[in-house]
């Protein structure tokens, strides 16, 4: 079992925030000393271009930039680090399909998304149905928070052109059956593009697309304790070749003079203007690290403290808890979202934060997810590597008191 | 507890002119999208004065607190004035001052009564 408190060690944020207790992991996750040393030394010593320079600084830059992108494919299984694309965020990713492949879609054509999605997973694609008259149609999830397999299937047909959905819904926290939802998919459609939102199993459990199946895989490098600003489309080959590029500009061009533009090959022909080359660096180091502590001690770790989160939220608070999703901890990530009775999300998380403890309250860019659900909010804990079992009793303790000053039972409506 | 200070938890557990009225002149809804909040105001103007007003909905307790002060403060007030009542009154009410987090909070009542004006 890996232990928090020597992680925190790594992180320098612990020591201008010594009584920090940050559970907003599922927002961001905080950075170690060696992802920002590496961003440093890349602006320290060699912070020039990639791909064009012929001194040996922007060698180095570009070694250090492509390497990164061999890091990010080995990663996650990728088949090549041609089919790994940098790009801002998992946003971008998203809105580069959504973009490329509008070309291939009409009003005959259906989108499948489901309710548990994030914003960033559902706009893009609401915005593809409206732009070209194809239906959007959306899955149930579970009780368990998980997506319901038997509503994807009924969903899909040969008119299905994309299918959309994430590895973990970033409210719920639990892990959904990816393979076995993409061969529900391909039983019934062969061609549909199926994307993957992976933003919240990335640096939690092990990625393999190739076993994944997926056409394409999205996701953030500041989640899995990577800087901001960088992120990560990969796919296979084939897919790609069915989007038109979307980012045209500097560093994609063979030859821009011809009538017809001819473009680079992969990744090059996505990834318009000069790059996050510090990004890429940092998100390299951030996966070795992550590497280094194992994807298997980390997962433990975090269905360990999961589980005993779990269980003194509801001793502490019984049923005026309301915790979403599977009791099930070896299905979650460290994600927990719950609404208390009488208390406000809003109230909760803003009396934590001068605690010093951080949570997440609102729909966490998941309007969907609560409207379905009926709820105008919840709290949301996300816990990490560096999360102790003291800090959940700090978090309960301070839990316990703000309840006390809201007195719900005195409440007269 | 810098921001929950006794006026607003007593606002939020006792709120002032909750509920909704039978023929109201004037009603609107404002969302707070960020959390989640809802408020619905029905008001009463009569011959351009605000007689009646009643306010229901969720949220949390800066917003309910703010929504509750704002229908006491507002009673007997020319429909015209509110209208063109600036924030500050609203944040003077409440008596504690908000992060920019926190403004929308405090300010949906704000928002969803200058809708409600406006809207017959």
């Amino acid at each position: 079992m890996l232990d928090p408190k020597i992680i925190q060690k790594d992180f320098p944020i612990f020591e201008s925030n010594p009584d920090l207790i940050y559970l907003d992991n599922a927002a961001t996750a905080l950075k170690p000393r060696a992802v920002i040393e590496a961003m440093n030394q890349y602006y320290f010593e060699y912070s020039t271009n990639v791909g064009r320079g012929l001194y040996p600084l922007a060698e180095s830059a570009t070694l250090a930039f492509e390497e990164a992108r061999k890091t990010v494919a080995r990663f996650i299984h990728a088949e090549s680090k041609e089919t790994i694309v940098f790009t801002s965020n998992a946003t971008q990713g998203i809105n580069l399909v959504a973009l490329g492949i509008e070309h291939q879609l009409n009003n005959t054509h259906t989108i499948v998304v489901t309710e548990l999605e994030h914003h960033s997973n559902y706009l893009p694609w609401k915005e593809l149905a409206r732009r070209t008259g194809a239906k959007l149609r959306s899955v149930h999830f579970t009780g368990a928070g998980m997506i319901d397999a038997n509503h994807l299937a009924s969903l899909i047909d040969e008119k299905t052109s994309v299918v959309a959905f994430s590895a973990v819904s970033n409210v719920f926290g639990v892990v959904n059956p990816v393979k076995e939802l993409i061969s529900t998919v391909r039983e019934k459609n062969q061609k549909a593009l199926i994307l993957i939102d992976a933003c919240q199993i990335a640096g939690h459990c092990s990625i393999d697309i190739e076993d994944w199946g997926a056409d394409f895989v999205v996701f953030s490098g500041h989640k899995l304790f990577g800087p901001t600003g960088i992120g990560i489309l990969a796919g296979k080959r084939q897919s790609f070749e069915r989007l038109i590029p979307m980012n045209v500009g500097g560093g994609t061009v063979l030859d821009a003079c011809s009538p017809e533009t001819e473009y680079k090959s992969l990744p090059e022909n996505l990834e318009g203007g000069t790059p996050n080359i510090a990004g890429a660096i940092g998100l390299a180091e951030a996966i070795r690290y992550v590497e280094a502590i194992g994807l298997k001690a980390i997962h433990e770790h975090e269905v360990a403290l999961t589980h005993s989160t779990l269980q003194k939220l509801q001793a502490a608070f019984g049923n005026a808890i309301n915790i979403l999703g599977t009791e099930d901890t070896e299905r979650r990530v460290g994600i927990i979202s719950f609404t208390l009775d009488g208390l406000h999300p809003h109230d909760l998380a803003h009396l934590l934060g001068e605690e010093n403890i951080c949570v997440r309250a609102g729909e966490h860019c998941a309007a969907p997810l609560h409207r379905a659900l009926q709820l105008p909010a919840t709290t949301r804990l996300s816990l990490s590597i560096y999360t102790t079992g003291e800090d959940i009793d700090r978090l309960i303790e301070a839990m316990g008191q703000i309840r006390s000053i809201f007195e719900p039972q005195k409440r007269a409506f | 507890m810098t921001l929950y200070q006794d006026q607003i938890l007593d606002h939020y557990r006792n709120p002032r002119n909750f509920g909704s009225l039978e023929k109201p002149t004037n009603q609107a809804s404002a969302l707070n999208p960020t959390c989640g909040d809802s408020l619905h105001m029905d008001i009463t103007v009569e011959n351009g004065t605000i007689v009646d007003v009643r306010f229901n909905g969720s949220g949390c307790a800066i917003s309910l607190a703010s929504a509750s002060l704002l229908t006491e403060h507002v009673k007997g007030k020319s429909a015209e004035t509110i209208s063109a009542l600036e924030p500050k009154t609203v944040l003077e009410l409440l008596g504690v001052p908000l992060s920019p987090v926190r403004l929308k909070c405090g300010l949906l009542s704000l928002e969803t009564m200058k809708k409600a004006l406006t809207n017959k």
